[in-house]
């Protein structure tokens, strides 16, 4: 967790400042493979837990059979429904009360086929693994609804709370000239992170310990507390590195729940890592959605009307909404707009956050629709994109906060050399070759929360910054000690940063792109209070080489002391920490409002409910984007190569433009196979993904990836973040999928509306 | 994972002799046995490790033909400077097979011997029926998802595809599998699924394949392998196709064709129906697309995997034209 004594950067260019290119701090660690991942830590009297999932869609467990399981080597305990501890169930991550009933995590009523239902713990994995395949479970089946097609599947539930309306949509479009409708299908996307989820968990009394990869320590303490009625801060969560999570790991789940009991059963800690097919359903990706986007224009391609209507598919117990109108209702301006949403109740895992969840989908809708009425009234699709800019937020009302989504449309096309793009479809082409260019925008809400973090100076003049908050590959270690590098005035060298741990001061989720705003605030905080009280010792305290000089402020560089004019001394900070008598200096900061009370305080690290809207106040927070794609589309063969990215992209300013260009690209990357290849099969008899291997489950490689230009064009917004930046994570990866699909179309004439654009799709 | 024996085997002879007792498995590489093994297909009793004999490796090639050794690995004989100007379609299907880490762990024997990709036949737990696993026990793809099964080939039983890419090379250049001192034409060793898909190789436990053999010929110098597939490295095949081509002296005149196809057969389809309709031809575009259609006579679909049947002769035909240009 701790990164120590690795050199990194140069200072003489600048790169440990906040906005330099320091390369990630953590990266050494991680590449000589002396990072310790949650699950790698070795403890004694270990032992190891395999689940037993379910093999039916839909049903009841009617007995399980454990006596081979129990009676096989090495077994310790057989956990079943009946035999398991019961917990209490926690509250949601809105902090809702929770129904005072019990809950366990191991079902006996089976919504989806890979429920947990029974855990076999053993002495050696192996062990587990040959016991939890004697475990016989009988059920009664019953009709099941696999997905959002089955005819029994219905028009789900109105969610009320997504309709956005304005003027008369319906009216508008029937009176328009040019008129398109057209309707927009996204699979089952999985997160696929490198890490697997697990955990190791462990009770001493009423304390509990897991490690375990977490996106939000506080609110997975949180929830094990509920769970296990114990106070909150009985509970250490431990997450120092994170091997990729997407969204995926930010809460605490089912198997987490079946690790502590049998951990607390059994009285020795217990590891509990899933298989691969097990993380497909073990918790949901990315829920399927279907979309209808209709266009009212007028013949200069001005919109007058969007009506937008989305479906998203859930579980059957549990509700995940994926807001599809969020791109559709900002990102044109258009007098009349209806959007409303429905959830459906399909017998699947209940679907969960993955990057940028809302916007992505919403942005294949309205991204992909307004390339069609390009198509439709003849006006280039970048063209037609700038005659409908929104100069406002067309929903809220509100002056954007800053919007250099033009500056990304003239940058990105510039680079990309779109002026000499043909627009006819099948128009250009190189041998089997047929060359399609596409654009299409992006955007994400910043999304604003608080944190806090300690900052320390110590006796030999090093810095360290703790927080509970963490670095899943993002660079919260590496902008965090440039932050507080560049505050106090040490070289980033001389911080340490530590984070990963529950025990450290307080931070809400890592999603929805809000860490970096929200902790080098809170650095910035406490760094700035920590200066103080250095610089303030060395004027005050009379045994202060600085005191004769009577000054009433000092500089702190590179780690010395002086004074302003460079006259006097000049001391390094270990120098005057010893001449004033003292091991440290401790400075706490958070960028909660002052009149915060320690529940309040409590809410915010543990749920989500006190995330600051994006439109708060007199403005509309977002990043933008915009992608310039270019795709070779085999003719006889259908297979779409992306052989060109340029994308630019507007995340405010930089903390360090290295680690954000990476951020993009790996979005942009991930945007690329969710256009050409990720989708869930489902086995329609079984209601089960049968592609649940990374094998099958295709994720691009690095023969699917060209060369990717990104360029910032985003300037500081601090009506954003403390220090100016907006969203950089979730960003790029919104528009990347239609951006392809319009390059398709270019390419071949043929308009693919169902992700992913597959070969059998173009033959 | 069960409990099992591991054994090292001294020699050849040693080998045979464990893995013809009842649960014995060679393990070359592992990459197709462990992971079968984790899925819960596999559950040897004994492993027979035969990686460290020695002999097995070696990769001969002369004018007459080449000998690759069972336990060559396949990143190497992808890279074999003879193999690739005198088989260039056998080093193409190597190098666009798996991934760089698996081709430098797997084995010629073992990548002859990989198992099917069918997910219902890797997935016991959830799909009891298979007739390829338990015979008699059923088919669970048939019905289910078949975007990557075979459409020729099959049978009532199973319709599950060959999912390897040498293999296809091999059949196209008439190789041979030496079994020690008994020796198997390729296009034989690889059985069609008929009522018994359990049964997918000419090989009986005890057994061992020790190398295979390539006769050398001109259509082998000109040859190619071209692999179809969504993902541009590390899946298999949508359609491939091995393509050899000799021409008269004359340089238009197709005197020797080979063609097998991958991605859309039970085992390594030798199509013999196009090479007969092309030879004593002059290659000609047309000539050549309507010939390929050849290749997928009597193909039959199951819905989803109907686009192999459109795609395979697609493949067939830009294989042969591509080793036509290079004239
Ligand atoms: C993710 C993934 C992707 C892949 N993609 C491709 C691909 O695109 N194209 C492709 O062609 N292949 C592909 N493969 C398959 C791969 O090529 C095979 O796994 C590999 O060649 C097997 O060789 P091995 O030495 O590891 O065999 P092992 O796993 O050791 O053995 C496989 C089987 O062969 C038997 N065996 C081994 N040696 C002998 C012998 N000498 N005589 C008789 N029996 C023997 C074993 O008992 C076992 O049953 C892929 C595999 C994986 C896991
Ligand atoms: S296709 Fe063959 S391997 Fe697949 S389930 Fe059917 S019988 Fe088994």
């Amino acid at each position: 967790m701790t990164v120590h004594n690795i050199r990194h950067g140069d200072a003489s260019d600048g790169a440990e400042a906040v906005g330099g290119r320091l390369s990630r701090v953590d990266g050494p660690a991680k590449i000589t493979g002396a990072a310790k991942y949650a699950v790698e830590q070795q403890l004694e009297g270990l032992a190891y837990a395999v689940l037993v999932e379910s093999t039916i869609a839909s049903g009841k467990v009617r007995a399980i059979d454990t006596n081979a399981a129990e009676a096989a080597p090495g077994v310790l305990q057989v956990l079943t429904p009946d035999t398991i501890i019961s917990l209490r169930t926690a509250a949601d991550w809105f902090g809702t009360p929770p129904p005072d009933k019990p809950y366990c995590p191991l079902a006996r009523d089976i919504s989806f086929s890979g429920q947990h239902v029974a855990a076999v713990v053993a002495e050696t994995f192996e062990q587990a693994v040959a016991a939890a395949a004697l475990v016989k479970v009988s059920y009664d089946e019953t009709p099941s609804i696999v997905d959002l097609s089955d005819a029994k599947a219905g028009d789900g539930i109105p969610i009320d709370a997504m309709t956005k309306e304005w003027g008369d949509a319906q009216g508008a479009f029937a009176s328009a000239p040019v008129r398109i409708c057209a309707a927009y299908n996204t699979p089952r996307e999985y997160q696929a992170p490198m890490e697997p989820h697990g955990l190791i968990a462990r009770w001493e009394g009423d304390q509990l310990t897991v490690w375990e990869p977490s996106q939000w320590l506080d609110g997975m303490a949180r929830t094990y507390a509920e769970w296990f009625g114990v106070p909150f801060e009985n509970v250490r969560l431990v997450s120092p590195y994170i091997g990729g999570g997407f969204g995926s790991k930010a809460l605490a789940l089912s198997h987490g729940a079946v690790a502590a009991c049998a951990a607390k059963m059994l009285g020795r800690p217990v590891r509990l890592v899933m298989t691969r097919p097990q993380t497909f359903t073990g918790y949901g990706g990315r829920a399927a959605t279907r979309q209808t986007v209709t266009i009212g224009a007028d013949r200069q391609g001005k919109i007058q009307s969007i009506v937008h209507r989305g479906v998203n598919e859930t579980s059957m117990d549990g509700m995940w909404v994926e807001p599809l109108g969020s791109v559709t209702s900002i990102m044109y301006a258009t007098p009349n707009f209806s959007s409303r949403q429905n959830v459906v109740r399909v017998n699947s895992v209940m679907p969960g956050a993955m990057r940028a969840p809302g916007e992505n989908p919403s942005a294949f809708g309205i991204e992909s629709a307004i390339d069609e009425l390009a198509y439709e009234v003849g006006i280039d699709p970048l063209e037609i994109r700038l005659r409908n800019y929104a100069e406002q937020d067309p929903h809220a009302k509100k002056a954007w906060s800053t919007r250099q989504l033009r500056e990304a449309f003239a940058t990105g096309a510039e680079r990309f050399g779109w002026a000499r793009r043909t627009s006819e479809p099948r128009s250009m082409r190189d041998g089997n070759q047929l060359i399609g260019w596409g654009v299409a925008a992006g955007t994400y809400p910043v999304r604003r929360a608080y944190g806090e973090a300690i900052v320390r100076i110590l006796a030999d003049g090093s810095v360290e910054v703790e927080s509970s908050s963490i670095d899943m590959g993002q660079g919260t270690y590496t902008i965090l000690a440039q932050t507080a590098a560049e505050t106090v005035g040490v070289r980033a060298d001389d911080v340490v940063v530590k984070l990963g741990d529950s025990r450290f001061p307080r931070a809400g989720v890592t999603g929805g792109s809000r860490l970096a705003g929200v902790m080098t605030g809170a650095v910035y905080k406490a760094a700035t209070s920590a200066l103080d009280q250095l610089v303030g010792l060395a004027i005050s305290d009379p045994r202060s080489p600085f005191h004769a000089l009577q000054a009433n402020t000092l500089v702190v560089a590179n780690g010395r002391i002086g004074s302003p004019r460079g006259d006097g001394p000049d001391v390094s900070i270990a120098e005057l920490l010893k001449s004033v008598g003292r091991d440290h200096i401790e400075a706490t900061g958070d960028t909660m409002p002052a009149n915060s009370t320690p529940e309040d305080r409590y809410k915010n690290y543990t749920t989500i409910a006190m995330a600051l809207p994006h439109t708060e106040g007199d403005y509309s927070r977002h990043s933008w984007c915009a992608h310039f794609i270019e795709v070779r589309v085999d003719e006889d063969f259908g297979t779409v190569r992306v052989s060109r990215v340029v994308s630019a992209l507007d995340s405010g300013r930089l903390y360090n433009p290295k680690l954000a260009e990476s951020q993009w690209k790996g979005g942009i990357i991930m945007g690329i196979g969710q256009a050409l290849l990720e989708e869930g099969i489902v086995d329609r008899r079984h209601g089960r993904i049968v592609n649940n291997n990374l094998a099958d489950y295709l994720v691009p490689t690095n023969a699917d990836i060209p060369d990717i230009e990104v360029i910032s064009v985003g300037i500081p917004d601090l009506h954003s973040s403390v220090l100016g930046g907006k969203g950089v994570g979730e960003l790029a990866i919104v528009g990347v999928a239609p951006a392809i699909a319009n390059a398709v179309f270019h390419a071949t004439g043929k308009r693919v509306r169902d992700l992913p654009i597959t070969l059998e799709k173009l033959i | 994972m069960r409990d099992f024996s591991y054994l090292r085997a001294a020699s050849v002879d040693a080998a045979r002799q464990a893995a013809a007792l009842p649960g014995a498995m060679l393990l070359a590489g592992g990459t197709t046995l462990i992971d079968l093994a984790k899925c819960g297909v596999a559950e040897p009793e004994t492993l027979v490790d035969i990686t460290h004999l020695k002999g097995l490796n070696g990769i001969e090639v002369s004018e007459r033909s080449a000998i690759i050794g069972a336990l060559a690995k396949m990143g190497h004989v992808a890279d074999h400077a003879d193999i690739k100007s005198r088989f260039p379609a056998v080093s193409e299907a190597l190098w666009q097979a798996a991934s760089a880490q698996i081709r430098n762990m797997a084995t010629i024997g073992g990548n002859l011997m990989q198992r099917t990709r069918c997910p219902y036949f890797r997935d016991p737990a959830n799909f009891p029926a298979c007739n390829k696993r338990e015979p008699g026990s059923g088919c669970s793809a048939i019905g289910g998802v078949t975007k990557g099964h075979a459409v020729l080939g099959t049978s009532d039983a199973c319709i599950a595809m060959y999912p390897g890419d040498l293999a296809v090379a091999l059949v196209a250049f008439d190789a041979v599998v030496h079994l020690g001192q008994s020796q198997v034409p390729v296009d034989d060793f690889f059985l069609l699924p008929g009522t018994t898909p359990d049964r997918e190789h000419a090989i009986e436990p005890g057994e061992m394949i020790t190398a295979i053999e390539i006769p050398g010929s001109a259509s082998a110098r000109r040859s190619t392998y071209l692999k179809i597939r969504d993902r541009q490295s590390y899946e298999f095949a949508a359609a491939s196709a091995a393509v050899g081509i000799e021409f008269e002296a004359d340089g238009r005149t197709i005197r020797d064709l080979r063609v097998a196809l991958g991605g859309v057969a039970t085992k390594p389809w030798r199509a013999r129906a196009v090479e007969d309709a092309l030879k004593g031809k002059v290659l000609e575009p047309d000539a050549v697309r309507a010939a390929s259609l050849l290749a997928v006579e009597g193909a039959t679909d199951h819905g989803a995997n109907h686009y192999k049947i459109e795609l395979a002769p697609r493949v067939v035909a830009r294989a042969i034209l591509k080793m036509g240009e290079t004239a």
